[in-house]
């Protein structure tokens, strides 16, 4: 395995663990009215995610720098091209954390309130637009042979990648539902549960479609076409997993299940990409790959120690995190 | 305006903006460290309550500067494109690792000691801060690492073929010169503005005459932060201006505005007249200072702009070589002279609140008339220390202009080639909106978290006070 290829596995393990963790984060968030109707309920929804959210981001600007640091001309056609949808993004981002943090500095029920919908509305944005992006890159956008994004706006949304929006929006709802059944008790508990419901079904038809139009477009001839097929059906087997044990009110194996399907889902995506990091839809002879796309060899043996050393280590302390803030939330809001 | 000058306008906005928050991130983490762990030493409540109060307004401006601070790692790709492709090899690299060594560290502690105050022992919650505020000081140190290079490339080769520009040594980019002066300069004024926070919170309480139990410890802690952490600014400031002279010799002289090579060199306080190398109308003038600021020696040569542009057309070609001289000029000044006044107002309030003034106070309640006068001024000085880091930042940006990395590549060669200047006005009009909107409701936030208190002492016998009160959610 040659050091670029480590980075684009490397990098598809950062796009894992940030729709992992974020996932459910952004799922709570798009959750927020529907399963918690009261202030004090709503208090709660966010407790379930304030310990951990802030280090879950850090996995998407830990996979930003290592892109930047590892492939620097993929960084810079895809931030530069993708610009508009990933202001969109930012924003979003932006507003969310400051709802999030500044939700419960004050008493005020007007200034709660206020937050609580920004919150909500700064979550579904990024759940989906993820998604579009995603489908994009594996799609194939129009590149010159300056490895420059040609399209605009408008190019991005295409079928293809609009299901991919709508898969991980729904999915991210679904997992974060799952995620609130298995931290939250009485009624909160029993409502998440019932959005799952309806949730599980849109999650997995979408993830499906999705998938199944993935691998069409990656033709049966493709080299990793089988591997493909194999993980995909890992994602959809996972989530129809996760819905039975929500079913059989097994809380913590729906959520095994829903985050299994997220990470099969997102590495079938880097599966059917590679070795291209970008393909060109002008023509195949511009696109952007782990070769040409990549730093020199000595950046990335740098990285990789930098990786090596200190990866376990920042595993170790976040699962310890999670671990520390294992148990479920009660509806009793500590600050009133 | 066109795309290239746009992209500028909304880096400087941004990047000043997150940079408001950066500085009181870093120094407050660590008071605030400071002060849990004098009740933990002690088990004085007064200490407690003073951490969870600075501690309060700390998470107000963490929220900001970490909420900003992404839209810095993106928009190097977003707006920069040109310069992420030449640079990426070497820039990218201290980025990466900065999230990860840093930013997991800050994020992951933060969020158990917030939310951590009765699940951990006292001792193991009280690391929680420490290890956070190290990785505040942390992140510091690699963006710095990055931006040190962009002043002083250092450690690659240029691959002409390709025009990148290629790492042969992390440990040049990491160990740089500048990088490593410009993390003491960072952190002193850090431990500077952040002890002034806690000097205007104090100042505001104690002039009401209340909360004095919490209030005079933390507004002595602030005092001698600020005055320590001056010092340490104004000796890491002087050491950077030499290695400054040494390798952009166009920014020091820029700095005063020099255009003939002098020597002695003295140093204008004020300027009026032109700076663009016409007529000085008026100016007052300290004679050999700029010779000592540049050189170290009161008799020291001091190049200026005219021959140092002459150096640099010999060696680059032709082109203009030098930065907007009257932005250096003032920002320079600004720089230096709001973070002295921020010193300044530190001493004076060592000794209003010296332990002789402040017991006096304390038994009579009563404020001396120049203790009052101190803290009515000391609650404004807050502002000092973000307007000068500002200027600091102009200054040290605008000052290595026409180049974004000196020598090697010039800023106009930098931006995005495939975004116009309809999104990038749209972008700098959303990020400017929204920014706006932030500042406007994170400073409502802070004042009434400020003005609102540390709460009083739990009555004898009855139930401590929610310790959770705006911490956790």
């Amino acid at each position: 395995m040659t050091l670029q290829n480590l980075w684009f596995a490397l990098i598809a393990v950062l796009w894992c663990g940030y729709f992992l963790l974020e996932g459910f984060d952004f799922g709570v968030g798009v959750l927020m009215f529907r399963i918690g109707r009261t202030e004090a309920e709503r208090g709660v929804l966010l407790r379930t995610i304030g310990p951990v959210w802030d280090g879950n981001e850090v996995w998407l600007v830990v996979a930003g720098g290592a892109t930047f640091a590892a492939f620097p001309d993929w960084y810079a056609t895809l931030f530069s091209g993708f610009y508009l949808a990933l202001l969109l993004i930012l924003v979003a981002l932006i507003v969310r954390i400051v709802a999030i943090e500044y939700r419960n500095k004050d008493t005020d029920s007007v200034w709660r309130r206020r937050w609580d919908w920004a919150h909500s509305i700064a979550a579904i944005v990024p759940a989906l637009l993820w998604g579009v992006a995603f489908g994009n890159i594996v799609r194939g956008v129009p590149i010159d042979a300056q490895h420059e994004f040609t399209g605009n706006f408008l190019t991005l949304l295409n079928p293809y990648a609009l299901v991919g929006g709508l898969t991980t929006l729904s999915v991210f709802t679904l997992h974060g539902a799952v995620f609130l059944a298995a931290k939250t008790t009485g009624e909160l508990r029993e409502r998440a549960r019932r959005q799952v419901v309806w949730l599980g079904p849109v999650a997995a038809a979408s993830a499906v479609a999705f998938l199944t139009w993935t691998l069409v477009r990656l033709g049966a001839s493709a080299s990793q076409f089988g591997v493909t097929l194999g993980v995909a059906a890992v994602a959809a087997v996972a989530l129809l997993g996760g819905l039975l044990a929500t079913w059989k009110g097994r809380d913590g194996w729906a959520f095994v299940g829903t985050g299994l399907a997220i990470v099969a889902t997102t590495a079938a995506l880097f599966l059917a990409l590679h070795p291209d990091v970008m393909p060109s839809s002008t023509n195949p002879a511009f696109s952007l790959t782990v070769t040409n796309a990549s730093s020199s060899h000595y950046t990335l043996t740098v990285m990789s120690w930098v990786a090596l050393i200190f990866t376990p280590l920042v595993l170790l302390y976040q699962g310890w995190t999670y671990w520390v803030f294992r148990a479920r939330v009660t509806t009793q809001p500590s600050s009133a | 305006m066109n795309a290239l000058l746009l992209a500028r306008w909304q880096f400087g906005i941004t990047t000043v903006y997150h940079f408001l928050f950066v500085p009181l991130t870093i120094g407050t983490a660590f008071l605030t460290a400071v002060l849990q762990t004098a009740w933990l030493r002690t088990g004085d409540e007064r200490y407690l309550r003073a951490t969870k109060f600075w501690g309060k307004l700390f998470l107000i401006n963490f929220a900001l500067g970490i909420a900003t601070g992404i839209v810095q790692e993106f928009q190097f790709g977003m707006a920069w494109s040109d310069y992420s492709r030449f640079v990426g090899d070497i820039f990218g690299a201290p980025l990466a690792i900065e999230g990860l060594l840093a930013f997991f560290l800050e994020s992951t502690f933060l969020g158990l000691w917030i939310f951590g105050w009765d699940r951990l022992p006292r001792a193991v919650h009280t690391a929680c801060i420490w290890i956070a505020a190290c990785g505040t000081a942390l992140s510091a140190y690699f963006i710095l690492a990055a931006n040190g290079w962009m002043q002083h490339p250092v450690g690659y080769v240029l691959d002409s073929a390709r025009h990148v520009a290629q790492l042969t040594s992390i440990w040049a980019v990491l160990g740089n010169s500048t990088a490593v002066i410009a993390f003491a300069h960072t952190i002193t004024a850090a431990f500077l503005i952040s002890g002034m926070l806690l000097v205007a919170g104090s100042a505001w309480h104690l002039r009401r005459g209340q909360h004095r139990d919490t209030m005079l410890p933390s507004m002595r802690l602030g005092l001698w932060s600020a005055l320590l952490g001056g010092v340490g600014t104004a000796i890491s400031g002087d050491v950077d201006g030499k290695i400054m002279t040494d390798q952009q010799p166009m920014k020091m002289a820029a700095a005063e505005a020099l255009y003939h090579t002098s020597q002695p060199a003295s140093f204008s306080i004020f300027t009026i007249g032109s700076l663009n190398g016409g007529k000085e109308i008026w100016s007052i003038r300290i004679p050999h200072l700029l010779s000592f600021l540049a050189t170290g020696s009161f008799s020291g040569r001091v190049e200026g702009v005219d021959d140092v542009e002459a150096a640099e057309v010999a060696k680059y070609g032709p082109g203009m070589y030098h930065p907007i001289i009257p932005v250096t000029y003032w920002s320079f000044r600004f720089m230096i002279g709001f973070g002295l006044l921020a010193v300044l107002i530190a001493l004076v309030g060592l000794w209003y609140t010296r332990r002789k003034v402040a017991a006096a106070s304390t038994s009579t309640s009563k404020n001396t008339r120049g203790a009052t006068w101190f803290y009515r001024v000391a609650t404004w000085a807050v502002l000092l220390g973000p307007i000068g880091a500002s200027f600091g930042w102009i200054f040290t940006e605008m000052g290595r202009q026409p180049w974004v990395v000196y020598g090697v590549l010039e800023t106009r060669h930098a931006n995005s080639p495939s975004v116009g200047a309809g999104t990038m006005w749209t972008s700098l009009i959303v990020l400017t909106l929204l920014y706006a909107l932030l500042a406007v409701i994170e400073v409502g936030l802070m004042l009434r978290t400020a003005r609102r208190g540390p709460g009083e002492p739990p009555a004898e016998g009855a139930e401590a006070t929610d310790p959770q009160l705006g911490f956790a959610y």
